[in-house]
């Protein structure tokens, strides 16, 4: 039977595109689901096609209150993460010091952690000093989950950096100053842009760490999980599509521009 | 060739000249701040949650340490079949990623061609959505008397799945089932990536040298590509594993209070029933396995240099 | 750091050495490169060549010994202090700039605003105009390579040092690249330093070769001095090929006699090592090129007074402009010969008997307390 064998010859490939519908399924229902007028509090069910929730995405209370809480501490703390991270990652690579299995281990601690340990134990921490849970808890906490994504990601840039580079440019009269910024900074630059999206993303996606440590303040994934217990309005699709729609756009763009400067160099 | 020769300057090898103190000390001051933090908010929490976990005490008449290690063995009791449902069921996604993800990443690496971009955005694009709001659309998709559950009935898939207690016999939701299905989906990009990161650094040329040498692409498959997959592997199902063995929120939102899971047991007992002792004693627990787990799986599978 | 050619501007290697624990790269080492000239350094992998010339660029600190240029103590500058500027192995040409930013690099450091014309007359002295605004990875290896010429020499430093330039670039381009550096190197006049493990490559080019061996300089001289009188077995060996002959000396003299392989060799005595004296054993060199090949059957057609050696063929191949013999004698067991194919004499095939003659001007004595093979094997390496 050609079509068995067929099957047969491209079975991964079936396989694969099988999951990945099955990876993608969801945003599919987040995105239909976002023009449905419910019934009810809930949007689980399909009623009819409205354009409301799109017309009126802040129309829920503390709704983009949240949003922009969520963008505000996903912003602080990618820049916290990156600063600090990059500087690790910089010291781990390019110079030998004591204890350097040790600090490898407190990076790789924090990633082989199930979140709600250490979310547990910080809240215990901040219990512990009276801290005033709120903005800052969330933004310390998030600055040190993301901590060890942005110096793994950045280690992995700056090792397989030829150190010929440097020297090169140090050859070519730029001191210790000007070679970092003028040679290693910009080539060291796409592994530091992955660990600050990376930490971008995490960070503002976190619910686990950011429930134990919020108190009484919520950010956009707290919403959601709160109105998944009294309602969910059909404004979280229609941000949920939103920035879907945006992120991808803007890998679309990036991709689209390399592949522009690429052909034109070529000329 | 002399790349090999006098290997470019070796920093670590010691110098009649010493560099100056000023130098010696840099890589300290990079990395004072971050690893302060690290030292701070996640060891030091650490060890005020071993304190806390064996304190007693009320939370009216405050808390002391009183060294009451019974706290561990009453939480275990109390909770155990919380613990191994959570292994349990953290495992199962785990080995499902693994099915799952295997064949698309291997797609990507040597099939995709020129789609590869594309298809990695695809498998990247679901982390541009709310894990939280794309775990509600599981809710949509397993509902009761939906297209899934439908055709599982029809086929008589329900049956079997609930004659095995995955499901109930009418119903996918409120069920182990629907929890590993939501733990699969949401850390099945975990398993990709490194997956895919270790598969695209075969050199397509071994594939022809094991053809070449009278391997059948099964034989390939076997001897040859994974093999050198296996960093991959190990790395991708930690970074499955680890987290999935945590997370409540699956257990929480697409499964009843027979499926909860250990993350739920701990998040209750500290946010709402202010039982600090017992919390932490879970969660120290909870670490304890975990680390375990990682730790042998490490070393049996001999890739210890993952960091 | 600008432009300075002035009198004795040469470098000057006093006593250097590197080690790395206990592995020593340089042993003590003195050295002077006259200005102007094209010095080459040439040996093996881990020859402490490289190492040399890092030390030079300041891109190593030494463990002992000073560096100067020019009458000028340099040991202590950091790189970008240094009017010395170097090629890398494999360029290291930066990624993120295009050529044209990636030339003006160094004048660009040292606060140079307007750097069009220099960075224009730059390319067009590498001959690369039309691709000023190309990235590095979007140029063949050979246009990287002038890339990274360019980007050095625009500096005019005092001395250009290039580490293998030319090691990754196919045979065909390489020569093409050794006579284009070659004819830079005349028109600016700038102390070349080159390393290389090729020795047709610093042959070519290079006025002055020092050839490196564990550490040290076995010998130093022009290309033909080193080729036709090699002082140690590791230079007869690695420059070129050398039949070694081991032999006992029967008298001294203009000429010193040697007893080996069961007849009598004899070479001029100025070009036998000095401790050579009669009853002491010594090894006894010529060139493959410089023997002829002649069937027993003619043998007395030989002039007199030429050495001869007495063998027979065991393998030939053929090259093209010439025919390369392996031949077994009792003075040998592989000595070889290469004989122009001018007019070949059909007998001279596997299994013939042969006399080996040569004049003994071309033969040259060793020290016989070497390694005979010496060298050899690190040309087995290099390749």
């Amino acid at each position: 039977m050609p079509v068995l064998r067929w099957i047969r010859r491209n079975l991964v490939v079936l396989a694969g595109l099988l999951t990945l519908a099955y990876m993608i399924l969801p945003n599919i229902v987040v995105m239909v689901f976002s023009f449905n007028k419910p019934n009810g509090r809930f949007n689980y069910a399909w009623q009819r096609f409205s354009l409301d929730a799109w017309k009126d995405p802040c129309g829920v209370a503390d709704l983009c209150g949240s949003l922009s809480l969520s963008l505000r501490i996903a912003f602080w703390a990618t820049i916290g993460a990156t600063a600090l991270g990059t500087m690790i990652a910089f010291a781990l690579v390019r110079y030998r010091f004591r204890a350097r299995g040790a600090i490898n281990s407190l990076i790789f601690l924090p990633m082989a952690m199930p979140e709600v340990v250490m979310a547990a134990s910080l809240l215990t921490l901040f219990l512990n000093m009276g801290a005033q849970l709120g903005f800052w808890t969330v933004l310390i906490a998030h600055i040190m989950f993301c901590l060890s994504f942005v110096v793994t990601a950045v280690k992995a840039r700056v090792m397989s950096m030829d150190p010929r580079l440097e020297e090169a440019a140090r050859d070519l009269y730029a001191g210790p100053v000007q070679t970092f910024v003028r040679v290693t900074l910009p080539i060291a630059a796409p592994g530091i842009a992955a660990g600050a999206l990376l930490a971008f993303a995490l960070s503002f996606d976190d619910f686990i760490i950011t429930n134990f440590n919020a108190g009484s303040t919520v950010t956009f994934p707290m919403f959601v999980w709160g109105s998944a217990q009294r309602g969910t309005p059909v404004q979280i699709n229609v941000i949920g599509t939103a920035m879907f729609v945006i992120a991808v756009a803007v890998v679309l763009a990036g991709q689209l521009v390399a592949n522009r400067r690429r052909s034109n160099a070529r000329k | 060739m002399s790349a090999t020769e006098a290997p470019p300057a070796p920093p670590e090898k010691p110098d009649v000249r010493k560099p100056s103190a000023r130098r010696r000390l840099v890589p300290y001051w990079l990395l004072l701040p971050g690893i302060l933090w690290l030292l701070v908010f996640f060891a030091l929490p650490m060890v005020y949650q071993a304190s806390t976990s064996v304190q007693t005490g009320s939370l009216e008449k405050g808390f002391e340490v009183t060294w009451h290690f019974r706290t561990y063995w009453d939480a275990l009791a109390e909770y155990y079949p919380q613990f191994v449902r959570s292994l349990l069921y953290a495992g199962t996604a785990t080995l499902l990623c693994l099915l799952l993800g295997y064949p698309l990443a291997y797609l990507i690496a040597f099939k995709a061609g020129r789609w590869r971009n594309l298809v990695l955005v695809l498998v990247v694009a679901p982390f541009f959505t709310s894990f939280l709001i794309r775990t509600l659309a599981w809710k949509t998709i397993l509902a009761d008397g939906g297209a899934v559950v439908d055709v599982m009935n029809t086929l008589h898939v329900l049956d079997v799945t609930a004659w095995l207690g995955w499901t109930e016999s009418n119903r996918v939701l409120a069920t182990p089932m629907a929890v590993v299905c939501g733990l699969t989906y949401n850390f099945l990009p975990f398993m990709i990536l490194p997956l895919y990161t270790s598969l695209d650094r075969i050199d397509g040329r071994l594939h022809e040298a094991a053809r070449d040498l009278y391997a059948t692409p099964a034989t390939t498959f076997r001897k040859v590509t994974l093999p050198l997959s296996m960093p991959g592997v190990v790395s991708g199902t930690l970074l499955t594993f680890i987290p999935a063995s945590g997370d409540y929120v699956n257990a929480e939102l697409l499964g009843s209070t027979d499926t909860k899971m250990v993350g739920s047991v701990i998040q209750t007992q500290f946010l709402r029933v202010l039982d600090y002792p017992t919390a932490a004693a879970l969660s120290f627990i909870l670490m304890a396995v975990v680390l375990l787990v990682v730790t042998v799986y490490i070393r049996r599978s001999g890739t210890e240099d993952l960091v | 750091m600008t432009q300075q050619q002035t009198e004795g501007g040469d470098v000057r290697l006093t006593g250097i050495s590197k080690t790395y624990g206990s592995f020593t790269a340089v042993h003590p080492l003195d050295l002077t490169v006259p200005q102007g000239s094209f010095f080459a350094l040439l040996g093996a992998s881990g020859c402490g060549k490289t190492t040399t010339l890092r030390i030079i660029a300041g891109l190593e600190d030494t463990t002992t010994g000073t560096v100067s240029l020019g009458g000028r103590d340099i040991t202590d500058l950091p790189p970008y202090k240094r009017p010395v500027n170097t090629v890398f192995q494999s360029y290291a040409l930066f990624p993120h700039l295009d050529v044209s930013e990636n030339i003006a690099f160094g004048l660009r450091r040292r606060g140079i605003r307007s750097v069009g014309k220099q960075v224009g007359e730059m390319l067009d002295l590498v001959q690369l105009g039309d691709f000023a605004r190309r990235k590095p990875h979007q140029l063949s290896g050979g246009q990287q390579q002038r890339v990274a010429v360019a980007r050095a020499l625009i500096n005019h430093p005092q001395v250009l040092l290039l580490d293998e330039p030319l090691g990754a670039l196919d045979l065909k381009l390489r020569r093409q690249m050794q006579l284009e550096l070659k004819r830079i190197q005349t028109e600016v006049g700038i102390t070349f330093v080159h390393v290389t493990h090729d020795q047709e490559e610093a042959m070519t080019m290079a006025d002055t070769v020092a050839v490196m061996n564990g550490g040290r300089v076995e010998q130093l001289g022009a290309p033909a001095e080193l080729y036709e009188n090699p002082r140690t077995t590791f230079v007869a060996n690695f420059l070129g090929t050398s039949n070694l002959i081991e032999g006992r000396i029967v008298s001294t003299g203009t000429d010193v006699v040697v007893a080996a392989g069961g007849g009598k060799l004899r070479l001029p005595g100025g070009r036998c090592p000095s401790s050579a004296e009669s009853g002491g054993k010594v090894l006894v060199g010529v060139r493959p090129e410089k023997i002829s090949l002649t069937h027993t059957d003619d043998a007395a057609a030989i002039p007199d007074g030429r050495n001869r050696v007495a063998g027979r063929i065991t393998d030939s191949s053929f090259i093209g402009v010439s025919t390369q013999y392996v031949v077994e004698s009792p003075a040998g067991t592989a000595l070889q010969v290469y004989e122009q194919n001018i007019e070949r004499d059909g007998r001279l095939v596997p299994g013939a008997e042969v006399v080996l003659h040569w004049n003994p001007e071309h033969t040259f004595g060793l020290d016989a307390a070497q390694h005979i093979h010496a060298g050899a094997e690190a040309l087995e390496e290099a390749a």
